[in-house]
């Protein structure tokens, strides 16, 4: 073998372990898919089933007739939708002030909520059970959403995006033509976000659709839980219904995987953009 | 009235000292009530002795006791042990494969990159619960995918002498469950880390990478002696990550065994040993001495991992 030959016979293969580890990345979704069309019986027998079977519409009515599915799927929708909007809303205008503005300890509260990011979540589970607690919020969908509204992840985002790409002299002309300083950032800033706003809706979304141990503490009847809990409570030492599980995981999976078909680019840099910067 | 819109700017640039604190009320109130208050509150709970349910009333202060009763704790260690065991396990191999991938990735994959990099990303951005509804399936003792898999090997002569013929117990042992979380919390993972490096690797010049080809480096060379060397302060910033979100392994170890630790309490983690502690022996100071032992813990690792890998980084630049 030449040196030339050699070099690509090497590359072929290192592309071939690479690609082979990738497949291997998605094959347990291709398995959710294929047991989700399978029966309880099938999923469990010698060898395991490969391919999509009939069942899913029976596993979708075991489903619901073990958990209020739609009403799970409908909290989960309610709960992202909602932290989504408040994230977007409250950490642009956080952002923005720490982008724009100069005031007395605004070095300071940075520097906070940088080092708050990095604390450990464990840190607030059980004193946030006692501040739901004391709010009378457990059990109710505010007790997800509304804590989820103050993101420190968001204000640092939109501010690095903000200083970066809002010129000053747009906003001083604003100011000079008599623009109130609310209306600059609604009708003249906020217009100019949108790749950031588009990242962090993702961000956020995701993050509450996944939310799975926010959702362990503060919310405690099955008819008030979210999508991961609902699902997670179909889970028992004896006869857990497979079949019905995996469709739920699968139902539950489908929409990150489609938001993440369409925008993996814009997602995956958003989520790593603030390790350098 | 040139000179009245002069003054309302003037006038407004007084009252302006208190717009960026109006932009950012609706941030601070909510953060102060649900992301300050709660960990100030539970500094101060380690400190206490109190079932909530009787009320602000019934707080004692015990002093130290909290932490002295958790250093004390058989349990305590055990699941300490645990989150180490599968934070190295799983920690440790998501940058061994992270960094030569990402490498191979970003010199080598051009038009396939989107696609290979989400296929290793998006583990990332998928549910814990669903990830381990599906893992229970595939590592599931006698008619799971993976021991399946194993069983097909083991046929094969030689490597197959290595592999035991029957089933691995995965979820049903303490042998077992610790691997298979790790091997859960890996999957999830490596793609996060091999991110991360692309996106460092994308900082280096061309031109290194160039220079030492003309000089004849070979690409095992060129990894090891001129990326490593460059992607340092990323592999700091990665392992630091990895640390903090290892010791406070919860999701995977809670869901995958059903939220008792699983067998002999192999899979019991320090942050899932807080949980219990709290909602289920209703012991809320203890718990909160867990949660901050572990946070000193984290912090002393980050830190410490830093020091071991930054100093290297300014040695090696000022030779």
């Amino acid at each position: 073998m030449t040196f030339a030959n050699q070099q690509r016979f090497s590359r072929a293969a290192a592309v071939a372990v690479v690609a082979l580890g990738g497949l291997v990345m998605l094959l347990p979704f291709y398995f959710m898919f294929v047991f989700s069309t399978h029966s309880r019986v099938e999923i469990f027998q010698l060898p395991p089933p490969v391919f999509f079977g009939p069942d899913f519409l029976n596993n979708v009515a075991i489903l619901i007739k073990k958990i209020p599915f739609w009403r799970n799927l409908g909290w989960s929708v309610y709960v992202a939708g909602l932290s989504t909007l408040l994230t977007l809303l409250f950490s642009s205008m956080g952002g923005y002030a720490f982008a724009v503005y100069e005031f007395r300890f605004k070095k300071q509260l940075f520097g906070a909520l940088l080092s708050i990011m990095m604390l450990p979540s464990f840190l607030s589970m059980i004193p946030t059970f006692i501040v739901m607690d004391a709010l009378s919020w457990i059990d109710e969908p505010r007790a997800l959403y509304v804590p989820a509204a103050a993101n420190a992840f968001g204000v640092f985002l939109m501010r690095q995006f903000i200083s970066a790409s809002v010129p000053r002299e747009v906003i001083e002309a604003a100011r000079m033509d008599g623009c109130s300083e609310f209306r600059i950032f609604r009708s003249i800033v906020v217009p100019m976000l949108g790749p950031a706003l588009s990242v962090l809706s993702l961000i956020a979304f995701i993050a509450s659709w996944n939310n799975f141990v926010g959702a362990l503490v503060v919310l405690r009847t099955t008819e008030m839980y979210t999508l991961p809990l609902a699902l997670r409570s179909m889970q028992s030492p004896v006869n857990t219904e497979w079949g019905a599980m995996m469709a739920g995981a699968a139902i539950a999976t489908m929409p990150l995987l489609v938001v993440f078909c369409l925008a993996s680019r814009r997602l995956i840099d958003g989520l790593t953009a603030t390790a350098f910067k | 009235m040139n000179r009245s819109r002069e003054k309302s700017v003037l006038v407004r640039s007084r009252s302006m000292a208190a717009t960026p604190y109006l932009f950012l009320a609706p941030f601070m109130v909510i953060f102060l009530v649900f992301g300050f208050a709660p960990i100030l509150f539970s500094l101060m709970m380690a400190f206490l002795q109190w079932d909530p349910v009787e009320g602000l009333g019934a707080m004692r202060f015990v002093g130290l006791s909290n932490f002295d009763f958790t250093l004390h704790d058989a349990w305590f260690w055990k699941s300490l042990g645990n989150t180490l065991w599968l934070a190295i396990a799983s920690g440790v191999p998501q940058h061994v494969v992270a960094l030569p991938l990402a490498y191979f990735i970003h010199r080598v994959l051009r038009r396939s990159r989107s696609v290979v990099v989400g296929a290793y990303f998006v583990p990332y951005i998928t549910s814990t619960v669903a990830i381990a509804i599906m893992s229970m399936a595939l590592f599931s003792t006698d008619y799971g995918l993976i021991n399946e898999l194993i069983r097909a090997v083991a046929r094969w002569p030689v490597i197959g002498a290595l592999l035991p013929p029957a089933g691995i117990d995965w979820l049903g042992s303490a042998q077992g469950l610790k691997p298979a979380i790790a091997i859960v919390v890996f999957w999830r993972f490596v793609g996060f880390n091999t991110v991360l490096y692309l996106a460092a690797l994308q900082g280096i010049p061309e031109e290194i990478f160039e220079a030492s080809y003309l000089d004849g480096a070979g690409s095992g060379q060129r990894f090891w002696f001129i990326a490593l060397p460059l992607l340092r302060p990323a592999i700091v910033f990665g392992v630091t990550l990895s640390v903090i979100g290892g010791l406070q392994l919860f999701e995977e170890p809670f869901i995958l065994t059903g939220g008792h630790g699983g067998p002999a309490h192999a899979g019991m983690t320090t942050a899932m040993y807080m949980y219990r502690t709290a909602f289920e022996f209703n012991d809320v100071g203890a718990a909160s001495a867990i949660s901050w032992l572990l946070f000193l813990l984290v912090g002393t690792l980050v830190i410490g991992a830093y020091r071991w890998l930054k100093p290297v980084d300014t040695e090696s630049r000022s030779s």
